[in-house]
């Protein structure tokens, strides 16, 4: 096991190494003019170098001047010691911005998440044990208009009705207008407000795969040969669907909950973008559209990490809790 | 017998012929072998989700690609409307003080008109100032000639007289002779109307048509002579020499607030007029107009067509193209004067305007009709969403077999490229990407292209892992190991045997991937990174709601583009699963 898990990791290591390079070289292909307004900026200043020193500089500072191989390996060096340099757009330290906005993703990201499991794995085991009937129609269209949704498209309704029609929740932004003016619960719950809506769409755009996912999964398992011996036993149907089908069921989905778990960190990207919530999914939004080149880069490596580690949670989880993956 | 006459009813179609009694017991057994294609096409017709799904698809598809030729109007095809504007366009003032005309300056100068004023107001006949004696004789209403030695040294009058022709002035004889007839003429019509009230009492008993007044029919008209010329001047204040009008006379004062608008007697008459009825509106047609812009009025009916094409931008008509203008008029604060306010019409887009017979769904930001958009949208969308499945595919299937098929260090470089592929994170690189294109102002149309590209080359994926896998189970089936011992070639052992095996699942990953690409698209579009002007897609019709005042008020705009794209992912998606459930009956209970 603890072999299987250093191999996993050295490939995983070997993966990130090239996909670090083929974000570095598509970041260093991008025409950004973030340079050379900065160094033009520069150089109008009184007593100041001319413009091509001052981009010479910058680009130095920036590792730009070197060929994109030699550049990525100065990335890595810096990187790897945890330096990922200063944002342009935001004129801080790429990790502080990054400190700033992670939490706040996380912490919608895991209210989404704990709810998304809440609605799905009961209905998609209700859907399985009732194949083909009314509840397993409407639960399967529901999930998959969940997943045919286009976010902006649901989102925009959702404004449409509750923050426009009814007046519950503002159309955007974390806090209200008279945030500085509340007590600490009243910022608390003027937070959790401007959340609602958000946390909605997360929950709706994302249940119906995961609904599916335990449907599927739950109708192998009723299927399966022991589910038949234990019918045959004259057992009760609640404690065969419960007991032994569910508990089967289990394996998939927890392997695939967990291999989630790491995506809690990545941020909603669209929906933040929509809901102008400053998490991190927004901010490296408005970085990569601005052309920032530093903070880009590290919220790509930091997803691809993401990515991998999640991969990796799943097939541990998978050998961990089913016994006769470890067996073979 | 008759209980296989049911079954065979739905197998086969030749029990349709009448002599069935007629068949051998051998051809009623026989048992009609479904082809496999038929099989899954008959599990897939039965369940009844896909079957709604199909049709959902085969609406979208013939709304996207037929309706787009059926439509009357082009993809970007902008439409405008004419909005009134009311602008200023003239003063009228009642003129209620004394003007003065001196025929000789030196001796009516402006002490002797304010003398004269102060003459008029107390009544006095006479008045005297620096040695001078002035006398004021009273020609008519509002009007004194002032003399001074027996001579005619000016006059006070507040009936104007105004030239017809643009800037000509007028002589002081002239604007005497016209203000003393014209006097008279107001003089004689009122006797007239004195009379005529009288006689109509005096006849209000009598019945013979005699007393009927005798009054002309015929506008009253007054005639005088200045320096050889005959003017005749009407009821109306017109100064006619012959046939042509010189001048006249109004109380009223019409300014124009342009300068460089002359305004036509005509005009100014019918205005006076409307203002003595105590009305706030009245057109005017201007004919001068009408026979000058004969162009102007041609290009004004050309837009009422509807397949007019216009290039030109939305701009003001400043040629005034419509002779006929609608004016208000309006009492200024202090009473003093009337504000004329031209309607003028301005062409813009004609942005937002809500569904009507025209515009089905309404039209949107540029004015361009919302159903039409739709269909080139749907187009759009839909083409994006199957270049890409045929790219990611081909790449996939490709990578996939190669892996799958050799094995070895082959399989673990591939698959360790996969490996890479899933990693990138597509979302924020085709938004990079998308960011970069803004900037360097790429065409639309290869801009489409490009798109096309990204997502099917960061998509392949998943693709040759389904593909590996599929492959390395069938790989070690009896039936390859006989294309082996046959010596068929390695790449028809792959393309012609392992490939068509992995066919179905293909089909319903790309089927379910075809929405998926949809979205990917639709949203990049949504965030304006993805489809770009003039071509519609879905994504970018609905790009608008971004604007909140959008959001609240133009339903049409956003609420018909998201629910085809949310339709048409879900038609995608729910025949995806029919197809799975049709290929593979395994799964069903």
């Amino acid at each position: 096991m603890r072999k299987y898990i250093v191999k996993r990791i050295l490939i995983s290591i070997v993966i990130l190494f090239f996909v670090g390079f083929i974000i570095y070289a598509l970041m260093r292909c991008l025409p950004t003019s973030f340079i050379e307004s900065m160094a033009r900026q520069k150089a109008m200043q009184p007593g100041s170098k001319s413009f091509d020193e001052w981009m010479e500089q910058l680009k130095a500072m920036y590792n730009m001047d070197k060929n994109i191989i030699p550049g990525y390996f100065a990335w890595l060096g810096t990187a790897l010691r945890g330096e990922f340099g200063d944002s342009w757009l935001y004129t801080v330290p790429v990790l502080d911005k990054f400190n700033d906005c992670v939490w706040l993703s996380f912490v919608m990201g895991g209210i989404a998440f704990v709810l998304e499991i809440l609605i799905a794995v009961p209905l998609g085991v209700i859907a399985a044990t009732k194949q083909y009937s009314r509840a397993d129609y409407t639960i399967s269209i529901i999930a998959l208009a969940g997943i045919s949704l286009p976010t902006f498209f649901f989102a925009s309704l959702l404004k449409l009705i509750f923050s426009v029609k009814l007046g519950w929740f503002d159309l955007f932004g974390l806090v209200g207008r008279n945030y500085n003016h509340l007590s600490a619960w009243g910022q608390f719950l003027d937070k959790a407000n401007h959340l609602v809506l958000p946390i909605v769409t997360l929950v709706v755009i994302s249940v119906g795969s995961l609904m599916r996912y335990t449907r599927t999964n739950m109708l192998e398992v009723l299927n399966a040969d022991y589910i038949r011996t234990a019918r045959a036993k004259g057992l009760s149907e609640r404690k065969v669907v419960y007991h032994h089908a569910f508990r089967n069921t289990l394996i998939p989905l927890v392997t695939i909950i967990g291999g989630s778990l790491p995506g809690l960190f990545s941020g909603a990207l669209i929906t933040e973008t929509l809901f102008a919530i400053p998490g991190i999914g927004y901010v490296s939004y408005q970085a990569m559209v601005g052309g920032d080149i530093p903070f880009s880069m590290f919220y790509l490596v930091f997803l691809s990490v993401l990515t991998l580690l999640g991969n990796l949670i799943s097939d541990i989880l998978y050998a961990v809790v089913d016994p006769r993956v470890r067996i073979a | 017998m008759s209980q296989f006459d049911d079954t065979n009813k739905e197998t086969n179609e030749t029990t349709a012929n009448p002599n069935e009694e007629h068949y051998s017991l051998n051809d009623d057994r026989r048992v009609k072998v479904l082809s496999p294609g038929a099989l899954v096409a008959k599990r897939f017709f039965r369940n009844r989700l896909a079957v709604v799904g199909l049709s959902i698809l085969i609406f979208m598809f013939v709304f996207s690609f037929i309706g787009g030729l059926l439509s009357p109007y082009g993809e970007d095809e902008f439409f405008y409307r004419d909005d009134q504007i009311n602008k200023e366009f003239a003063v009228v003032t009642e003129n209620s003080d004394f003007r003065y005309l001196a025929k000789d300056s030196s001796l009516f100068g402006s002490p002797v008109q304010a003398q004269t004023m102060l003459a008029i107001q107390k009544g006095n006949a006479e008045f005297s100032y620096s040695g001078n004696n002035y006398t004021l004789t009273q020609e008519g209403t509002d009007f004194y000639s002032i003399a001074s030695g027996g001579s005619i040294v000016g006059i006070a009058y507040k009936d104007i007289v105004s030239s017809s022709t643009e800037g000509q002035a007028l002589s002081f004889e002239f604007v005497y002779a016209a203000l003393k007839s014209h006097a008279a003429l107001e003089q004689e019509v009122e006797n007239e109307a004195a009379q005529e009230t009288a006689g109509a009492s005096e006849a209000a008993g009598a019945t013979d048509d005699a007393a009927e007044p005798a009054a002309p029919d015929a506008p009253a008209v007054k005639t005088f002579t200045v320096d050889g010329l005959t003017y005749t001047i009407d009821e109306d204040g017109g100064v006619l020499q012959g046939d042509t009008e010189v001048a006249y006379i109004s109380r009223y004062i019409v300014q124009a607030i342009m300068p460089d608008i002359f305004l036509s007697r005509d005009f100014k008459e019918k205005l006076i007029d409307t203002i003595a009825a105590g009305e706030s509106k009245f057109t005017y047609t201007d004919e001068s107009l009408i026979m000058d812009d004969d162009a102007t009025a041609a290009e004004d009916s050309a837009e009422d067509g509807i397949g007019a094409m216009d290039d030109a931008l939305p701009e003001e008509d400043s040629s005034a193209a419509s002779a006929t203008a609608e004016y208000t008029i309006e009492r200024s604060q202090n009473h003093a004067n009337w504000i004329i306010r031209q309607q003028q019409s301005s062409r813009q887009y004609d942005s937002y305007s809500f569904p009507s017979s025209k515009h089905w769904l309404g039209t949107d930001k540029y004015g361009m009709d919302m159903l039409t958009r739709l269909m080139y949208g749907g187009r759009v969308s839909l083409m994006i969403g199957f270049i890409v499945i045929i790219i990611e595919t081909v790449l996939g299937v490709i990578m996939g077999g190669i892996a799958g098929y050799f094995g070895g260090w082959i399989d673990n470089l591939i698959m360790r490229l996969v490996d890479i592929f899933y990693c990138i994170p597509s979302m924020p690189i085709i938004l990079i990407l998308g960011a970069a294109m803004d900037q360097q102002r790429v065409e639309p149309g290869r801009r489409l292209i490009y798109l096309m590209l990204i997502l099917g080359i960061l998509g392949w994926a998943g693709i040759a892992r389904l593909v590996r896998g599929q492959i390395l189970s069938l790989r070690e089936q009896e039936f390859m190991t006989a294309t082996e011992a046959c010596g068929i070639s390695i790449k028809s052992r792959i393309f012609k045997h392992l490939i068509p095996n992995v066919i179905p699942q293909l089909i319903v990953n790309c089927t379910m991937g075809l929405g998926s690409v949809i979205i990917t698209e639709a949203t990049l579009s949504f965030l304006g990174l993805g489809v770009k002007f003039p071509f519609a897609s879905w994504g970018n019709i609905i790009n608008d709601v971004n604007n909140t005042h959008v959001l609240t008020t133009y339903w049409f705009i956003w609420i018909p583009a998201g629910t085809l794209l949310l339709l048409t992912v879900l038609a995608f998606n729910l025949v995806g699963d029919g197809l799975r459930d049709a290929f593979d009956p395994k799964m069903k209970r």
